[in-house]
């Protein structure tokens, strides 16, 4: 028996990543597979070494870029618990509807390819379509539309502006219609469920041997999900389910992610309630920032409200405290503090300066919260230095991706590309 | 025929005005900056208007190369051969700051700017860059695509 | 406690960390016994990864394993010290991932492993040379597999 070795090269049409699968073919179905990754392999938990732990943050943005402001949430929990401190009430609330937020746009961006592949391109437009209202809240929140960087070290950056809440009420309404059309479109129908129904099924055995965690192994029918079993901010107070698989095949998969959008939309809306009578912003009148840095040597206006860059919308003074954690040794001043008082530039000047800023004690730590594809973790070890000595990240997507060449043996050529698609491959965080 | 007279000039007009309306583009997506060529390539942000919208994943049929995203040294050779295997005329787009100089990452794994491996026509910066700006660039290439010269001699 | 009666029983050395993970020290001799008898316990192995303390003390590298168990709602962390140019038995027929998690130590750091039925470089290609993630690697040393048109940073 003659078998044909088939490269399905690391450029290709499926759009998750670069991956190579060397498939040995017996006619067109597949006896062995090799799975080949590390074409995206860009060093950051070297990188990670050599810069002080406040430069870390943007390069966590870019390991699951699908879903930023999880990567961001893990990060910043793992210093806060080496540091030890506290985050005010607010920003917990408020991690948790951007979380959320991400956590949709994971699921979005994962469901539309899996459309496409099958030649179902109106589910791409559709889920795009959605996501770009999502990317339109965190733009006028955060300042970008991908790479936020809005989760920080003892809080969020900033309050919400002020078309927060209809932007946020339009977001969801299309999203719920898009759900809502493409389960119109695929989820009864016949091409779908013959291309996908008991393709790749994973027994529940297999999966916990694999260390396979999140949606994946919630369609096994297993139930673990890190918001539950070990509960992180206020998801202990808010009402919501964890949908569940049978067989462990790609359609299970692709249901599972469907549902957890809706359950995902829930949370947000309990969570908006709880924010929603904001901290009142004073309507006094403002000084313009050069006068009053320019008067503070003579004493004056020193209690006057002063008018800041656009850009620093939502970090005033007087609701700084409700967004960041109070500990002066580690947190930055708020900025007319900064430009006014000399405690304020000394003390910010400290928190930069090489050697001198962000310095926790000894000691390790491990913080997991549920990220799109599952359990996600920062390990760190500190020495004392305002480096981190050794930092690693516990990819959720790097376990998952070990089982692949199992899964698709005995399977035909045509099904390999659906199956890559439903495990949701993000190439940052596979090969960080 | 001698270059630079009337004939020769509305011809090489006409060409250059049919190449840019009608780009077959061959996306080479590794990173982040895919999603912002995914909303670009989407319905709100359309690269479709421009004649750039069909995406042939084969370098014999296309003839712009969209290198999106950071290189490793491990995908340099690929990249390198994915450009050899394209036919002229082609040009080359560096989409995202990792692929002009390396970007954030400035350590042993990644190509500092993929001009080190084949030559590139137009870049895009950000990181990742809004898709009005990749619009831009489209723009700009599609001047560059209407001012190219063609070769009128006989000899080889 | 599950927990307690094990680490008496291997007579294990307790850590301090700064989360609420147990977290013990485990001999090299006892080490395959020790994880066979955690296989029932522990369903999921969640993470393999290694410190590098170059200069800092005697034994080198310092291997962290990472375990989950549902049944008990808990976590686990077991942690080896071994010297350079020393092997540990490889875990790849209790759990599956194990052969990846493994690999890429291997890749990044240098440490062998008995018994794996694939060791080989799994991020990085096989032209480059060296391992990275130790400590006396310099960052920006970098090992082009084609020759490069201009010098890489001016």
């Amino acid at each position: 028996m003659e078998t044909m070795l088939l490269n399905i090269g690391p450029s290709h049409p499926a759009m998750h990543g670069t991956i190579q699968i060397k498939v040995e073919l017996d006619g067109e179905r597949v006896i062995k597979a090799d799975v080949e990754i590390g074409y995206l392999h860009r060093g950051f938990e070297k990188t990670a070494e050599n810069r002080s732990y406040m430069q870390v943050l943007p390069y966590t943005d870019r390991l699951n870029y699908v879903s930023p402001l999880l990567n961001n949430l893990a990060y910043a929990m793992a210093v806060e618990k080496l540091l030890g401190i506290d985050v005010p009430p607010r920003a917990k609330w408020l991690r948790m509807i951007f979380g959320e937020i991400s956590r949709i746009t994971d699921h979005l961006t994962c469901i539309a390819p899996i459309g496409m592949e099958l030649g179902a391109f109106t589910v791409f437009l559709y889920m795009i379509k959605a996501r770009e209202f999502l990317w339109d809240v965190l733009d006028a929140t955060t300042g970008a539309r991908l790479t936020t960087s809005y989760i920080r070290i003892g809080g969020v950056k900033a309050d919400v502006p002020d078309n927060f809440e209809e932007l946020l009420k339009k977001a969801l309404v299309e999203v719920r219609k898009a759900v809502k059309d493409v389960h119109g479109l695929l989820s009864k129908n016949p091409i779908f469920l013959k291309r996908t129904r008991d393709i790749a099924v994973v027994t529940q055995a297999e999966a916990l041997s694999y260390g396979f965690t999140g949606p994946v192994l919630r369609s096994t029918g297993y139930y673990y999900d890190v918001r539950k079993a070990f509960p992180y901010l206020y998801y202990n107070e808010v009402d919501f389910e964890v949908p569940l698989g049978e067989r462990g095949d790609n359609y299970d998969r692709f249901m599972v992610r469907m549902q957890e959008i809706e359950q995902s939309v829930r949370i947000i809306e309990q969570a908006f309630k709880k924010i929603e009578k904001g901290p009142v912003k004073s309507e006094d009148e403002v000084v313009e920032a050069y006068e009053a840095i320019k008067a503070s040597h003579r004493g004056k206006y020193l209690d006057k409200k002063l008018e800041l860059n656009p850009n620093l919308e939502g970090m005033e003074k007087e609701i700084y405290d409700q967004i960041m954690a109070k500990v002066p040794q580690y947190i930055f001043p708020p900025k007319e503090d900064l430009y006014r008082t000399i405690e304020g530039m000394i003390r910010h000047f400290k928190l930069i300066m090489s050697g001198h800023g962000l310095r926790p004690p000894e000691g390790e730590v491990y913080v997991p919260v549920e990220g799109g594809n599952g359990e996600l973790g920062f390990y760190i070890v500190s020495d004392g230095s305002d480096r981190p000595y050794r930092l690693h990240l516990r990819a959720p997507v790097f376990s998952i991706m070990s089982a692949l060449g199992k899964m698709i043996e005995g399977h035909y050529v045509a099904d390999v590309i659906p199956t890559f698609a439903s495990i949701n491959m993000i190439g940052g965080e596979l090969d960080r | 025929m001698r270059e630079g007279n009337f004939i020769t000039t509305t011809i090489e007009s006409l060409i250059g005005w049919a190449r840019k309306y009608s780009i077959f583009q061959y996306p080479f997506v590794t990173a982040c900056c895919g999603m912002e060529y995914m909303a670009a390539a989407a319905s709100r942000f359309d690269i479709d208007r421009f004649g750039a919208g069909l995406t042939r994943f084969t370098p014999r049929q296309a003839d712009v190369l969209f290198v999106v995203g950071t290189i490793s040294h491990k995908l340099a050779p690929v990249l390198k051969k994915v450009y050899d295997q394209m036919t002229e005329p082609k040009w080359v787009v560096a989409f995202g700051t990792c692929t002009i100089s390396g970007g954030l990452y400035d350590n042993y794994a990644a190509v500092q700017g993929i001009d080190a491996i084949i030559p590139v026509d137009v870049y895009i910066p950000g990181c990742p860059p809004r898709p009005e700006t990749v619009l831009d660039g489209l723009m700009k290439l599609q001047e560059k695509i209407q001012k190219e010269k063609q070769k009128w001699s006989l000899k080889k | 406690m599950v927990i307690e009666k094990i680490a008496e029983k291997y007579s294990l050395n307790k850590i301090n960390t700064s989360d609420e993970i147990p977290s013990f020290y485990c001999e090299r001799g006892k080490f395959i016994s020790l994880f066979n008898e955690l296989k029932d316990e522990f369903e999921i192995l969640l993470d393999i990864t290694a410190v590098d303390f170059l200069g800092r003390r005697n034994e080198r590298f310092d291997l962290v394993y990472l375990l989950l168990s549902l049944k008990n709602k808990t976590r686990l962390r077991i942690k080896v010290k071994i010297k350079e140019g020393e092997k540990l038995p490889s875990l790849s027929k209790l759990w599956k991932n194990a052969n990846w998690l493994e690999r890429e130590v291997y890749d990044m750091f240098g440490i062998e492993f008995e018994g794996h039925p694939d060791l080989r470089r799994i991020l990085l290609y096989p032209e480059f040379e060296g391992h990275p993630l130790r400590k006396d690697y310099p960052l920006k040393k970098s090992h082009p597999r084609l020759p490069l048109l201009r010098p890489e940073r001016e």
